[in-house]
């Protein structure tokens, strides 16, 4: 009644003042990712270098403008097979984040929507699922499913169902309790119109901004299989390979886990940077 | 226009008399204030002037936006980050304090000026009991040792009017009622005795009977004490009421201000005489039969008194109307309606008053079809909502709809103004994209909202705007009946009264159907042919409005007639000369 906020009614003025205050840290974030992702679809561009192909004459070099990131023990470019693992590591995140969204928000909003029994049954197997260490998870799924990139991404997946399915679910009870679902069964709207035209859209935004976050979350768990030998087979560039691979020489070559770990890293703190942006814009 | 006796008692004079000559406790002159938005500033407060003498109670009306509230902010240094100061005084005793740091202003608060803030349900620390709220402020200022801290809170709480004071110090803030809380809040502005007591819109989060109880309690405090009252509100009435002298803001300037009987009596302000006029409180008389349809308004049936009007059916028909809440296993079910009956004839609206608790929203719901009764009947335009299930109950909702109290909560956010009024013409059969945008633009003439708002989102739109659309997407199914809950509560006094004479010009227009949910009996009286007067559940009372207004039966009527601001012709309350200064 007494708010002294200022009321802006004018949406394109707002828009306006927004796109003017930059974030750098934002930007920043974004441009990492979108390097990455630009590694991911066409890496020849990037480097003329053979990521799988190595100069044994040139093993084990120290990173140089031949070599940015250095050479290996079979003298393969570390730089090239950076770049080429991205495809490894970005389908792997985008399909684990895929399954666990997907799952989780079916989950989530059959929960959420119908309640009751169906409710009750729907998260205590979630509980269930969030009781497992979601390392231990993805290791059993990958013995049954076989080894490889994919079945590795989906294993991760799987491990997220249960953290999606709660978010959703507790957003789903949230606005389905709100006035307007309520006008809007009032006004003659059917259970699934209801679902698709209010509850959805107004329950995905913080889930949108978990899915950004577990991007990042994602990228690191493959690559931990992938170190650990779950997932891509040698040659296979892919970056947890990489840097379990570059484990034996950490004492004479540090850029061989160094330098892919750090891409690794900004990734993840990129990832996470556009989830924080993208939770904040409510 | 009303008019508003000039009555001037002896000891006004008197207490005039005396106040002109202290000088003032607090003294504004030409307060600026700004906030900062998104690196733009814009000025809230301009250049306002304002000034309360001890024992005074001075009301700063206006509507939201006015700067009232930031103005009694400033006062007490809790400016929201992005605001500032940007030029004037603030003389407390003589002492500017306009500048002052937050460090500084913490010697103030409380040892000087106490605040009651306006919401009480969330103003309370909901973690810690009573108790230790308040001796927590006693405790801050260094007030004494740990017994005459326990001593002094039960001592306030007393004070304040709370029974069994020393039980209620070991309960937590859920446990009590909004007037109760309200009363904690105010222990806890009086604890240090302060000079000044600021109290930020107190009452209107409460009901009518609680919010004079409380503006009695801040009065007796005040004659006690000596205590100035800085009181800050919408509602005018209120104001009438209780203040000495009013000063009247509109967006960020003071439009008018003087002794109450003055500024209220012969306003010299175009903006006081059009809150006057609005203010459901001054307009006198009932609503007039003209709006009745020709044959109902000759014997227009006692609600309850159910077969009176035999040759038509009823809007709303409800007979012996029981809805319980299920409380545990173990417990009784709670019964929140008791056997309710009224019968709403066509065109004609009946209003359901009462306090907050007493049944009257849940029996709204029902006859919406939001809840199944436990037992009884209801009957909207002559069907049996019990004989409904399922698509057939789905298809039913179009003759009657429901209106919510709150225009924040009832539109979808993510939705366009155009979709959220077409949306029920989704829902019943094909409409294309055409008709349902012409039915839309119909719709906003309508309810007199400008057809360019179609493409806009709610949160861009004012509250009363907003209700606007509610009301249209309410009608665009041209119901027979609508159920308005609380519909006009949350407006500012010139947006009810156009909501108000929209809906009487819609009423007798489409010959719709009013079931009136208020707590708030002006309004009630304004709109409303019939009324049931509800408490614990039950219908204590109805019949005609001017009946039962103008003479009501029963006790609990009355009192809540009494408590309705304003209702008293406009006299300065006695204003109490200090005795003594303020001793720490």
């Amino acid at each position: 009644m007494t708010s002294p906020l200022i009321e802006r009614t004018d949406a394109a003025a707002t828009a306006g003042a927004r796109l003017r205050r930059v974030q750098p840290t934002l930007v920043l974030a974004i441009l990492v990712l979108v390097v990455v992702l630009a590694w991911a679809v066409a890496p020849g561009f990037f480097t003329p270098v053979d990521p799988v192909q190595g100069d044994a004459a040139a093993a084990l070099q120290a990173p140089s403008f031949r070599h940015l990131f250095g050479t290996d023990a079979t003298g393969r470019d570390m730089f090239s097979r950076t770049v080429y693992g991205a495809i490894h590591s970005l389908s792997g995140a985008i399909i684990a984040v895929t399954v666990g969204l997907v799952l989780g928000t079916l989950i989530g909003v059959l929960a959420g929507s119908i309640g009751g029994v169906a409710d009750d049954i729907l998260m205590r197997l979630v509980d269930v699922l969030l009781a497992i260490p979601a390392l231990l998870l993805a290791l059993s799924i990958i013995i049954l499913l076989g080894f490889g990139t994919t079945n590795a991404a989906f294993a991760v997946g799987i491990t997220s169902v249960a953290a999606f399915a709660r978010l959703v679910r507790s957003e789903v009870v949230r606005v389905r309790h709100s006035d307007y679902v309520e006008a809007a069964f009032g006004s003659g709207g059917r259970y699934l119109a209801v679902l698709v035209r209010h509850v959805l859209p107004n329950s995905l935004t913080p889930v949108i901004a978990y899915a950004a976050l577990h991007f990042g979350t994602a990228i690191l768990a493959i690559s931990t299989l992938g170190f650990l030998g779950y997932g891509a087979p040698p040659p296979t560039p892919e970056w947890g390979l990489m840097i379990a691979e570059g484990r034996n020489y950490v004492a004479t070559s540090w850029w061989l886990t160094t330098l892919p770990g750090l891409v690794v890293v900004l990734v993840v703190v990129s990832a996470n940077r556009l989830s924080a942006a993208l939770a904040s814009r409510r | 226009m009303t008019t508003l006796p000039q009555k001037i008692l002896p000891q006004d004079l008197a207490a005039a008399a005396s106040s002109a000559g202290a000088a003032p406790l607090l003294d504004i002159s030409n307060l600026s204030v700004s906030y900062s938005s998104r690196g733009e500033r814009v000025r809230m407060v301009h250049e306002v002037s304002l000034s309360i003498r001890p024992g005074e109670v001075l009301a700063v009306v206006g509507e939201s936006g006015s700067g009232k509230t930031t103005t009694a902010q400033a006062v007490i240094g809790l400016l929201a980050e992005n605001g500032q100061i940007d030029g004037g005084s603030i003389r407390l005793d003589g002492t500017d304090i306009a500048g002052w740091s937050p460090k500084q202003f913490e010697s103030v608060r409380g040892q000087r000026i106490g605040l009651i803030p306006q919401d009480p349900n969330n103003s309370l620390n909901p973690v810690k009991t009573i108790g230790a709220s308040l001796s927590e402020v006693l405790r801050i200022h260094r007030w004494g040792d740990k017994r005459a801290t326990r001593a002094r809170v039960i001592e306030l709480l007393t004070r304040v009017g709370i029974p069994e004071p020393e039980v209620r110090a070991r309960q937590y803030p859920h446990e009590l009622s909004g007037g109760m809380k309200q009363r904690v809040l105010i222990a806890s502005a009086i604890a240090l005795q302060p000079d000044l007591i600021i109290a930020d819109e107190a009452t209107s989060a409460l009901d009518v009977t609680v919010q004079k109880r409380i503006l009695d309690l801040l009065d007796d405090l005040r004659a006690e004490s000596g205590t100035a009252l800085l009181l800050v509100t919408h509602d005018l009435a209120v104001a009438a009421d209780r203040a000495t002298r009013v000063v009247v803001m509109k967006d960020g300037r003071v439009q008018e201000s003087g002794r109450t009987e003055r500024v209220l009596g012969s306003p010299r302000a175009d903006y006081t005489r059009t809150l006057l006029r609005d203010a459901p409180s001054f307009a006198a008389g009932y609503r007039t039969p003209r709006s009745l349809p020709g044959t109902l308004s000759r014997d227009l049936p006692g609600a309850g008194e159910t077969e009176s009007v035999p040759e038509e059916v009823p809007g709303i028909r409800v007979t012996h109307l029981v809805q319980e809440f299920a409380r545990g296993r173990r417990a009784e079910p709670f019964r929140a309606v008791d056997e309710v009956s009224f019968t709403v004839p066509r065109g004609t609206t009946h209003a359901l008053v009462g306090e907050s608790g007493s049944g009257k929203t849940t029996t709204a719901r029902a006859v919406v079809g939001l809840v199944r009764p436990t037992t009884g009947m209801i009957e909207v335009a002559g069907q049996d909502l019990a004989a409904l299930t399922g698509e057939a109950a789905r298809r039913f909702r179009k003759t009657v709809q429901l209106v919510y109290q709150n225009p924040f909560s009832s539109l979808d956010p993510r939705q366009s103004i155009a979709q959220i009024i077409g949306e029920p013409l989704r829902n019943y059969g094909r409409t294309t994209a055409a008709e349902r945008a012409a039915a839309v633009a119909d719709s906003l003439d309508h309810v007199a909202l400008p057809r360019v708002l179609a493409g806009r989102r709610p949160r861009e739109l004012s509250g009363g705007q907003r209700q606007r659309v509610a009301i249209a997407r309410a009608l665009i199914l041209r119901p027979e009946v609508v159920v308005l809950d609380e519909a006009v509560s949350a407006l500012d006094v010139t947006v009810q009264a156009q909501i108000l004479d929209l809906l009487e010009r819609l009423q007798d227009e489409l010959g719709l159907t009013y079931l009136f949910i208020s707590h708030d009996l002006a309004v009630v009286r304004h709109l409303s042919h019939t009324v049931s007067v509800m408490n614990r559940g039950r219908v204590i009372e109805s019949g005609r409005t001017a009946d039962v207004f103008g003479s009501p039966r029963e006790e609990y009527t009355r009192t809540l007639l009494d408590a309705i601001p304003g209702r008293t012709p406009v006299t300065a309350p006695v204003t109490a000369t200090p005795t003594s200064p303020h001793t720490p």
